[in-house]
């Protein structure tokens, strides 16, 4: 697996991030499909997420919390708002308190997910846009809180694997 | 890592700043070299009044800085303001990192 690159725009508050995996598009489709994969990566390693809802089809929604490591609860919901698999997804991001209720005074991030097929290999892409900085702030914080210090290795090892790419 | 957090107040300076394409427009020009006040207007087809507001907008969010020089006002980009934009950006991208390690995981397993 590969990042190929990463790029920000700072002022339009958008991300986009392109990675390479050693796997067939219908798979990695899957990662994103199944709510039970899905939670295996969503949150950071010691925040995992549990999706309570997951009505994968245009229009429909998604719940999950983020469970710390001191027991915390963080909440967010998806709303899928373009599916065609196995090539590209489309949903708002928010936020949710405790009863898995949209926290709308946070803002939504807009991703949209690009699966291409590199002959048997797979391109994802990642776009995501901000509503605001505070919004883009919140989002970062609540992926951050823990898990940054184990992932740094791992950024670094990616990193230098590119390096040699 | 922890981030830093901005007041309430910042955030919405900073998030009002840049919901206007004319002060996203300034922002992109006086990074890179400094504008008078009157420099810019003449870029633009408004007032002298409407672009002088647009940059106390700006300077409120810290994104710009104005000082006086002579008779020109003279604006140019704060490098801080804009790094916390990147900043958080950055950390961003760290976080989809991390998912893109732990989806190779999940993939190699078949």
């Amino acid at each position: 697996m590969t990042v190929i690159s990463s790029t920000k725009n700072l002022e339009a508050l958008s991300f986009t991030l392109i990675a390479e995996f050693d796997a067939g598009v219908e798979r990695v489709w899957q990662v994103w499909e199944d709510p039970r994969q899905l939670e295996r990566w969503w949150g950071p390693p010691t925040w995992p997420a549990t999706f309570e809802q997951f009505d994968f089809q245009p229009g429909g929604r998604a719940g999950y919390y983020m469970t710390g490591p001191e027991g915390e609860k963080a909440g967010g919901w998806w709303l899928f708002t373009s599916i065609q698999a196995p090539s590209q997804l489309e949903f708002d991001d928010g936020f949710a308190d405790d009863n898995g209720a949209p926290v709308e005074a946070m803002g939504t991030t807009h991703a949209v997910v690009t699966l291409e097929d590199l002959g048997g290999r797979t391109r994802m892409t990642i776009n995501s846009s901000f509503e605001s900085e505070e919004q883009m702030e919140q989002m970062v914080e609540m992926g951050m809180e823990e898990g940054m210090k184990e992932a740094t290795g791992q950024i670094d090892a990616i990193l230098s694997e590119h390096a040699r790419a | 890592m922890v981030v830093d957090p901005m007041s309430d107040a910042d955030l919405d300076r900073l998030f009002q700043a840049f919901a206007d394409a004319t002060r996203r427009d300034i922002v992109r020009r006086v990074t890179v070299a400094e504008y008078s006040v009157s420099g810019l207007a003449a870029l633009y087809a408004m007032s002298f009044a409407a672009v002088q507001k647009h940059v106390a907008v700006l300077e409120r969010a810290s994104l710009v800085t104005k000082e006086k020089r002579g008779r020109e006002q003279i604006v140019r980009g704060n490098h801080e303001g804009l790094q916390n934009a990147r900043r958080l950006l950055d950390e961003y991208e760290a976080i989809w990192r991390q998912r893109v390690v732990r989806i190779a995981d999940i993939l190699a397993e078949g």
